[in-house]
């Protein structure tokens, strides 16, 4: 049988290999996918608990998330095209300007 | 409406900072002697009212506002008009006008004129405030603020290095001086609780155990561990500070290098009003200093030998300025063993002769200078009788007045002095007094003499011959002050001697006037003494010191006495006409015969050169010992330790400071992460 609790491990899992990636990974666009690989973890975990609860609110915020997602994917590859004009690289290692 | 009378020169300052430089010349000038003239008609007006009042009852007491409370302790603001301050006052605001409107002469191509009344001003209010005060604090604060301007105005052509020298020399000295006049001060708070005259004056019998008897006493007392009565050390130390504002010894010093200022400020500040400040403070304080007669003995001595030295030193000089200079110091002398054998009224009676004849002579001198263009060295004037007719007239009255040649003020007031010596005994001091009397009529005389009589030895043509005698000059002296030059700093230059325009000449003549008959208020042999003697009996004799009975003389004796001094002063007059005009090489001649004591004079006992290397060098040298090991290395060290020590933190703070995002991001998460455990837990 599927539960629950498998939906939710599947969440934690993907999260936990989003958040990975934020730290680990060098390339700019890289870290945006991580980033969106979380977003999809949490949707995932909300749709899963509105199925068990048996309530349209878990879909409902989806639609919330993935329109935030967009948008945030949208400014972040703005930026990473304006960092990149700027240094000439994408490797989130180089950049750092702001080092004390 | 007493506090109008300090306030009246203090507005006069912040009229000149505001607006001074839109109003010119012209328009600096009248506000600053305008406010000085409504100053002694105000002066004027509170005396005439006080006059009115009952003997007993002569003083008016005008508070402004509490200064200070603490505890029981309190200082006002006050001001206090009774007859011995309102003799100060009018001296003060009287001469002082006189001198602000010579100013306005006399300065009148200096480029910094509106400065000049500015400090001058200033002056005025301290002054004021000095004796208008009606407690030792408030009185300390225009002590401290007659000490500033008289740096301020020694200094007042700051780009010579000799000015700002002397400046700076006067100011240190003056408050070597004041150091004692605060512990005295300390001293009479601790033991009365109150620094208010009427307060302290009245419960000094009472609150203090006698004085030491004697200097001899006092010495036998601390020999033998007993240590001094508190009333000797307090009066002790307030005499240090008149010693150092009204340059007595040992704290003269600053007085002839004072002389770098402009002449009128040697003539107000150093002459008539603040060298009196001393005599002033002593003459007010006579109630504690008769609580200690080894104090008086003391004040007494010291100004004896003060009036004599500097006589003795007076002798020798060559610059107009520095016998004047000399002058008043002896002449300060001469007040101070007058409040010394206990005739405080005598001591006050030559203050006001002295100011009026002093500021005339220091005038008439500046006169002179301005007339020969600069120049200060008598040996290089002469004959200017002729030329400056004003000028040679009024300062004849004033060498004769200061000679003491009756009926002119400075008879009266000296001889006055040297009778109560005689009189109470003391007859050291009056020997002193005579000496300096006689010295002092020689000197001035010498001084008239060269400047006014005799032929030119100037040239009245042009710079070039001048130079000549200028350098050949040089060589041939090791004066102090051998240079052509003076305080305005130019190099003397040739030209015809003119007498100098009325704004300068009044104000001498109406000096003059008052050198003539200034001494009437002290006309002896009055019925209960004389007119200013009466004056000043309610401050003198009221409240609780025991009062001052100098042994009354035989009139014959009185006669003998005024003959001597009269005889003595003849003498001094005619050995100064015979070595300088009718017999010159007996003056020269006598220089070379006594040619070493002659060095020592000119050198002025080469005191300064002892301070020098006793006080001066040592401390500069421990100063900067000190600086080099406390300042440098230690103050320094923890100064910059402590921007060494944050640098260090800085340094490890720093490395968080990655500039990767990834790092911030990782903080970010842990940070999460701690938050969640800390709230999961609790």
């Amino acid at each position: 049988m599927v539960t629950l609790n498998h939906y939710l491990i599947l969440s934690a899992i993907l999260f936990s290999i989003g958040t990975a990636g934020v730290f680990v990974r060098r390339n700019l666009i890289t870290i945006l996918l991580s980033i969106e690989i979380m977003l999809n973890a949490v949707n995932l975990t909300f749709v899963a608990f509105g199925r068990a609860l048996g309530s349209a609110d878990g879909q409902i915020i989806v639609f919330f998330v993935m329109t935030v997602a967009a948008a945030e994917v949208a400014v972040g590859l703005a930026i990473i095209v304006n960092v990149f004009r700027l240094r000439e690289t994408v490797f989130v290692d180089e950049i750092n300007l702001l080092k004390g | 409406m007493l506090w109008i009378i300090p306030a009246l020169p203090l507005a006069a300052v912040a009229l000149n900072l505001l607006i001074g430089d839109r109003l010119g010349r012209r328009g600096t000038a009248w506000l600053a002697c305008g406010a000085i003239a409504l100053a002694f008609a105000a002066s004027l007006r509170a005396v005439i009212a006080l006059a009115g009042h009952v003997e007993a009852d002569r003083r008016i007491v005008e508070t402004a506002w509490t200064w200070m409370r603490v505890g029981d302790f309190h200082a006002d603001v006050a001001f206090l008009l009774d007859p011995l301050s309102a003799v100060m006052t009018l001296i003060v605001t009287g001469v002082g006008f006189l001198i602000h409107v010579y100013s306005t002469g006399y300065m009148a191509d200096d480029p910094s004129f509106r400065r000049f009344f500015l400090y001058l001003n200033l002056f005025m209010f301290a002054m004021l405030t000095l004796v208008l005060a009606d407690n030792f604090l408030l009185m300390f604060v225009g002590w401290e603020g007659v000490g500033l301007c008289s740096y301020l105005l020694i200094g007042f052509w700051y780009e010579r290095p000799r000015a700002t020298e002397a400046g700076k020399k006067a100011f240190i000295v003056n408050r070597i001086g004041d150091f004692g006049f605060i512990l005295g001060l300390m001293f009479l708070i601790k033991w009365t609780g109150s620094v208010n005259f009427g307060q302290v004056f009245e419960s000094a019998p009472r609150l203090f155990e006698p004085g030491s008897t004697s200097i001899a006493a006092a010495f036998a007392s601390l020999a033998s561990g007993h240590g001094l009565p508190v009333i000797t050390v307090a009066t002790l130390l307030l005499f240090l500070g008149a010693t150092g504002k009204s340059a007595q010894i040992p704290l003269y010093v600053w007085l002839p290098d004072a002389m770098e200022g402009p002449t009128p400020v040697s003539a107000l500040i150093h002459a008539a009003t603040m060298v009196t400040a001393g005599v002033y403070m002593v003459a007010r304080s006579h109630v504690l200093f008769l609580l200690s007669p080894a104090s008086l003995e003391v004040v007494a001595v010291i100004g004896a030998a003060t009036a004599l030295m500097a006589a003795t030193i007076g002798i020798a000089q060559n610059d107009i300025k520095r016998v004047l200079a000399y002058s008043t110091v002896s002449q300060l002398g001469y007040m101070f063993f007058a409040c010394g054998v206990g005739a405080f009224g005598a001591g006050i009676f030559h203050v006001m002769t002295h100011a009026f004849f002093k500021a005339l002579l220091f005038l008439g001198a500046g006169s002179v200078i301005l007339g020969m263009h600069h120049e200060q060295d008598m040996r290089r004037m002469g004959g200017l009788a002729s030329r400056m007719p004003v000028t040679h007239w009024t300062m004849l009255v004033a060498t004769i007045a200061i000679a003491g040649i009756p009926p002119f003020a400075g008879f009266f007031s000296k001889d006055e002095i040297l009778e109560k010596a005689f009189a109470s005994g003391h007859y050291g001091v009056w020997i002193a007094g005579l000496l300096g009397a006689l010295l002092t009529a020689f000197y001035m005389f010498r001084l008239y003499v060269l400047t006014f009589r005799g032929a030119p030895r100037f040239d009245e043509r042009g710079a070039d011959s001048l130079h000549a005698a200028h350098v050949a000059a040089e060589h041939a002296s090791h004066a102090h002050g051998a240079h052509g030059h003076d305080d305005h700093g130019h190099d003397a230059h040739g030209g015809p001697v003119r007498e100098s325009p009325a704004s300068m000449t009044v104000p001498l003549v109406v000096l003059a006037v008052l050198s003539v008959v200034g001494g009437l208020v002290g006309l002896p042999f009055q019925a209960g003494g004389h007119l200013l003697d009466r004056w000043l009996r309610p401050v003198m004799e009221g409240g609780g010191a025991p009062a001052v009975r100098v042994a009354e003389l035989s009139r014959g004796t009185e006669w003998g006495l005024m003959a001597l001094s009269v005889a003595i002063a003849a003498l001094g007059i005619a050995l100064a006409f015979r070595a300088y005009l009718q017999k010159p090489e007996l003056a020269t001649g006598l220089r070379a015969r006594f040619e070493g004591l002659h060095r020592v004079l000119e050198n002025k006992y080469f005191v300064d050169e002892l301070n020098q290397a006793a006080f001066v060098g040592p401390i500069h040298r421990g100063s900067v010992a000190l600086w080099r090991f406390w300042d440098e290395k230690v103050v320094d060290g923890i100064v910059n330790g402590v921007g060494y020590v944050l640098e260090g933190f800085s340094a490890i703070l720093r490395l968080f400071q990655t500039g990767y995002v990834g790092t911030y991001a990782l903080f970010l998460a842990l940070g999460v992460l701690a938050l969640l455990l800390h709230f999961l837990r609790s």
